[in-house]
């Protein structure tokens, strides 16, 4: 058993149908509902429940509050390499891409650490694209013991690894793995991941299970939001979450909602997703995983994001560079992996947060091995 | 009479609302809840205290005059539990400590077991270990004889505001421990507070309720004055409760007519 089989139960179920059916008055039975159950779930993702966003919006505050207090957690990515083998159609590191190919050596990592922990953050998390020859576990295990002298907390946000390499990642000071799906539906996901290992779908949807067996704290799923019919996706992503809570009491099990933003020139996403839609799916997550962290990164506009505190969200990147390096040298930034909207660096961010009467949070863990 | 005061570790205490951290829209609220609850001892998670230079260190906002109780939070271990409290001590955070093991993140039940053995190693360590449990008896009387200086069994899960779910089963660790009993955790509202100090428990401690209400300040005044009274309530000897309405005197008020 693992979350394979949930995806094949929900093959020959028609989506279009539920939606069809579903009435305002199942939206308002399922918003009176203290736990949700799947379909309650999928009831509050239809078009239905688009008319229902303020209740929702209401129940959303009182859960993430009473959860999480009014606090917002910081972090910021840190890409030490940018070789690739996957061909992902929508990636700007996408190996068909000439691009400047780097990969910091282990003192320039020192020099990125301190120039992020000079703005306050104490949580990182460590990007690579996929290129074992380049970037193999031994690389990415002496980074992660040069950079845990700086932070409080390490995350990964890398290809899917075998159980026993994340096991030797936690050794080495990983704390958290955030690795997103990207695309649930198996006949996109085979269309947008032309080439490489990211091809074999399977193995990607198992990781995060895998990184909950290796003792990962925390882990950390998501789809990108607009690659497959969004509805949908946004679906298996909450039912992925609650699988993994449901099976792995020992860690935190936490959701984020990438979705694609229209700076992002050169891949045309086939369903992408409005404000009101965004900010309807973050509604439902809450509702149905009232106690999962939400993730919402600098892809999203700042005006923006300053709201969805109010709505659920308790994660933000701040600061962000999206490119290889780019912060002790800030004149040598590179061509990013995404674009970003939310250009504020951490002090704005932090000072936008506690205007909006929530705390930034800076520290949340300690790496005490 | 004596005063009615609360010893632990060697500390006095004449106030029996402990408060908690966590949760504040804005770590200036702290101090001014300590003021208005009047609360004396304060539990912070340790992973949330930024010991390096330059950070944002909550612990400059709270007063020297409060007690520090820093709180394993995080901990999956007894081993865990025990380097996270040499830690905090060797920080300067005293020698209060409150064993907090929690090995799932759904209920955020303690795990007696782990927090027994974390307690047996810091009470010969010199700390005053205060152990967040589920309330059972057989275990409460085993971290007495380890040597803990107070048992905090839960009223209900953390954060969950439901109250004294577990009151029956609290009702026994009051009646038959000799260290203090504070009910943490579960306590949603003043008159569940009030309810906790009624039954006889010496203190409570109370985070989410009163740093995720609209006004902390006005909350924690508003604990305050709930232990307050079902404390007073309590050494005022409460009248049994009885299902049925009892006339004064049904059997002998004709001697009055």
């Amino acid at each position: 058993m693992s979350f394979f089989s949930v995806i094949e139960d929900y093959q020959a179920f028609d989506f279009d149908a539920y939606f069809q059916q579903v009435s305002r008055s199942e939206v308002a039975r399922v918003l009176a509902r203290e736990k949700l159950e799947a379909l309650d779930f999928l009831t509050l993702l239809s078009p239905a429940a688009t008319e229902f966003l303020e209740p929702m919006a209401g129940k959303a505050q009182q859960l993430t509050v009473q959860y999480f207090g009014r606090t917002i957690q910081l972090f910021i990515p840190l890409y030490i390499a940018n070789h690739c083998a996957n061909q992902c159609a929508y990636c700007g590191f996408n190996r068909a891409n000439a691009i400047e190919r780097r990969k910091l050596t282990l003192e320039e990592i020192e020099a990125e650490a301190r120039a992020i922990a000079a703005t306050g953050m104490r949580h990182l998390l460590v990007l690579t694209g996929e290129a074992r020859e380049v970037t193999p576990m031994a690389y990415i295990e002496a980074a992660i013991r040069r950079l845990k002298q700086c932070f409080a907390s390490i995350s990964i946000e890398m290809f899917p690894m075998q159980e026993a390499e994340y096991r030797r990642l936690k050794t080495a000071g990983v704390d958290g793995l955030t690795l997103y799906q990207e695309v649930y539906d198996r006949q996109i996901y085979r269309k947008v991941h032309l080439a490489g290992p990211k091809t074999d779908y399977r193995f990607r949807l198992e990781a995060p299970e895998r990184g909950a067996r290796a003792g990962f704290r925390a882990v950390n799923i998501g789809a990108l939001v607009g690659l497959g019919e969004k509805r949908r996706e946004v679906f298996f992503t909450g039912l992925h979450a609650r699988y993994l809570d449901d099976r792995y009491l020992a860690t935190e099990i936490g959701v984020s909602l990438p979705r694609f933003n229209p700076a992002e020139g050169d891949f045309q996403p086939r369903y992408p997703a409005s404000d009101r839609e965004f900010v309807q799916f973050l509604l439902a997550l809450r509702l149905f995983l009232p106690r999962a962290g939400i993730t919402v990164s600098t892809r999203e506009r700042a005006a923006f994001r300053d709201r969805l505190m109010h709505l659920g969200a308790t994660r933000f990147s701040a600061g962000s560079c999206t490119g290889v390096g780019g912060y002790a040298r800030p004149d040598r930034r590179q061509t990013p992996q995404f674009e970003i909207s939310d250009t504020r660096d951490v002090a704005q961010v932090a000072e936008a947060i506690a205007a909006q009467g929530y705390r930034p949070v800076y520290k949340d863990w300690d790496l005490i091995a | 009479m004596s005063k009615d005061v609360l010893t632990i570790g060697g500390k006095v205490f004449t106030n029996r609302l402990f408060t908690g951290t966590g949760k504040f829209a804005d770590n200036r609220l702290i101090a001014g809840m300590l003021a208005s609850s009047g609360s004396q001892m304060i539990t912070v998670a340790l992973r949330r205290v930024d010991l390096s230079a330059g950070g944002d260190n909550i612990l400059e906002y709270i007063p020297k005059s409060v007690t520090l109780l820093p709180n394993t939070s995080g901990a999956r271990t007894a081993a865990e539990a025990v380097r996270i409290a040499r830690i905090a001590r060797e920080a300067g955070c005293g020698n209060f400590i409150k064993i907090e093991v929690i090995t799932d993140t759904k209920y955020l039940m303690p795990d007696n077991y782990e927090t027994l053995h974390a307690t047996e190693t810091l009470a010969k360590e010199g700390f005053v270990v205060l152990p967040y449990v589920l309330p059972d008896l057989p275990l409460a009387k085993r971290l007495e004889n380890a040597g803990a200086a107070a048992v905090m069994p839960l009223g209900a899960p953390i954060g969950s505001n439901r109250g004294l779910e577990t009151a029956s089963l609290i009702a026994l660790l009051v009646e038959n421990c000799q260290v203090p009993v504070v009910v943490d955790a579960g306590i949603g509202r003043p008159s569940q507070a009030a309810a906790a100090m009624e039954m006889g428990a010496d203190a409570v401690l109370v985070n989410t309720a009163i740093a995720t209400a609209q006004d902390p300040v006005s909350m924690g005044r508003a604990f305050g004055m709930a232990v307050e009274a079902g404390r007073m309530a309590y050494l005022a000897r409460l009248a049994e409760m009885s299902a049925l309405a009892r006339a004064s005197s049904p059997l002998t008020g004709f001697l009055n007519e």
